[in-house]
């Protein structure tokens, strides 16, 4: 569904992604792993068309992507939830919500707000509240929710546990299995490696700007080189 | 060392923070735990002097400091981290660790070569003279901590140090604050990466809509049912208990 090949990308003289390539078939969860500064978040950008590739191809459905406007992207139902929620702290818990179906999904927006009231009560009960007044937790449902507003027929999470406690974390994998089980395929960005590679069907970990492994997730579970460089055992 | 009794603060109709009593001893490392809006971070905030408490008291080291503004408190010896990290972006890391320095080395030279030390400590050798935007998340995180150590406090407050971090990234930052305890800096710390309150805290208090709903060891609240139900699920608590 999302096929992307030799993606070349930087800011001005530093080459960030150096020839990545990566896909994602339709019902899968993908994950991406790697350390602290190795691309993941210029790779979300570059598919999302924040930031300009150098190089390589992008296509989504078929369709050659490669260098369009974020706004032609969104159009396509290719939905980016970006890392640090950048919500609009001084608009309604609503309002928020309802920006995220300003180009997309226009036409069922009482559904789809339904929809995610129905996924996050507290958003609902939080409807008229300024969306900064509200906790790390809620502001991360409330990123999610707004990316749902848009009816993403593939959604990117950028770092969606972070700041969660344990138990959100728990409910926020099961919401991303759920969310692929409904039909939306989901390319993960996590640095809680373990349960990322509980949930998805394959990974890739980025060294330095390019793919230095790729595999089913529970093989990769299994890889020595990646435990010790991850997870410190 | 610090000893907070009956903490209050109210927002509007919302009671952020209930009555909490907290006690931290010289040398320890304590941890502050509770589900995401639970009123932690309030809590700091009120214990640093950055926003006022409706009731209740903090005493640092025996002194009533409740209400005093931080940087009486950060003179005294106390300071906290921020979650969200925010360095002067332009300066370089050292300028920006200087800043803390300052606070107890008034010359230029001598604050600048304490952050040198202090940064270096931290891993952040590499990055002294690079401006503080362009570090990642993980050393921005070293750059958060070494501010506030270069205040040369007795007391660090850190409010989410692990979050965004890997596993790998992670076991070294437990390392960092250890160190930082074993040279005399107790620690009280918000933190939600259990792998992180296993390895560091002693005690740790749960805090829930607003009140403290339990303290004990990490493996004592990880078998708590009211913590449990609030806060780890049962997933969490399960590799607690294994752990």
């Amino acid at each position: 569904m999302l096929e992307v090949a030799e993606l070349r990308a930087g800011y001005g003289a530093i080459e960030v992604l150096r020839g990545i390539s990566i896909s994602v078939g339709a019902g899968e969860i993908v994950a991406v792993l790697g350390a602290n500064g190795v691309g993941k978040t210029t790779l979300n950008n570059t598919i999302s068309g924040i930031i300009r590739p150098r190089g390589g191809t992008i296509r989504f459905d078929g369709a050659d992507f490669t260098g369009l406007k974020p706004t032609r992207i969104v159009d396509a139902g290719l939905i980016h939830v970006p890392e640090g929620r950048k919500i609009f702290p001084n608009l309604a818990v609503r309002e928020n919500l309802l920006l995220g179906g300003y180009r997309r999904g226009r036409g069922n927006r009482a559904r789809n707000l339904e929809r995610v009231f129905a996924l996050f009560p507290r958003l609902r009960e939080r409807e008229r509240q300024a969306a900064g007044s509200l906790s790390g937790g809620e502001q991360q449902m409330l990123a999610i929710g707004r990316g749902l507003m848009a009816e993403p027929r593939l959604l990117i999470l950028d770092e969606p546990s972070l700041g969660l406690s344990p138990l959100l974390v728990e409910e926020m994998f099961a919401l991303i299995r759920l969310l692929c089980a409904e039909g939306t395929p989901v390319l993960l960005v996590e640095q809680n490696v373990v349960q990322s590679l509980a949930v998805a069907a394959r990974a890739y970990v980025i060294e330095k700007g390019v793919v230095a492994l790729a595999g089913p997730a529970d093989e990769l579970a299994r890889n020595e080189a990646l435990k010790a460089a991850y997870l410190g055992l | 060392m610090l000893e907070v009794r009956r903490l209050t603060k109210s927002f509007g109709g919302l009671k952020a923070v209930r009555d909490v009593d907290l006690d931290v001893a010289q040398g320890r490392i304590i941890g502050l735990v509770g589900p995401n809006g639970a009123g932690k971070t309030t809590c700091f905030a009120m214990i640093a002097g950055f926003l006022r408490a409706d009731a209740g008291s903090v005493r640092f080291e025996g002194t009533e400091i409740t209400g005093a503004p931080p940087h009486r408190t950060a003179e005294r010896g106390m300071v906290r981290t921020f979650q969200i990290t925010q360095p002067f972006a332009g300066l370089s890391v050292v300028r920006n660790v200087m800043v803390g320095a300052y606070l107890r080395h008034a010359a230029r030279a001598e604050a600048e070569a304490h952050a040198r030390a202090v940064a270096t400590r931290l891993g952040l050798e590499r990055y002294l003279d690079r401006p503080a935007d362009s570090l990642t998340v993980a050393m921005r995180k070293r750059l958060e901590l070494a501010r506030a150590l270069a205040t040369g406090p007795k007391l660090l407050l850190l409010d989410e140090v692990m979050a965004g971090l890997n596993p790998a990234e992670i076991q070294e930052v437990v390392g960092l604050v250890k160190g930082i305890r074993d040279q005399g800096v107790t620690i009280l710390m918000i933190e939600h990466v259990m792998q992180a309150v296993m390895a560091l805290a002693e005690t740790v208090y749960v805090l829930n809509q607003g009140a403290i709903i339990a303290r004990g060891t990490p493996r004592e609240i990880a078998t708590d049912p009211a913590v449990v139900e609030a806060y780890l699920g049962h997933g969490a608590a399960q590799r607690m208990a294994n752990a």
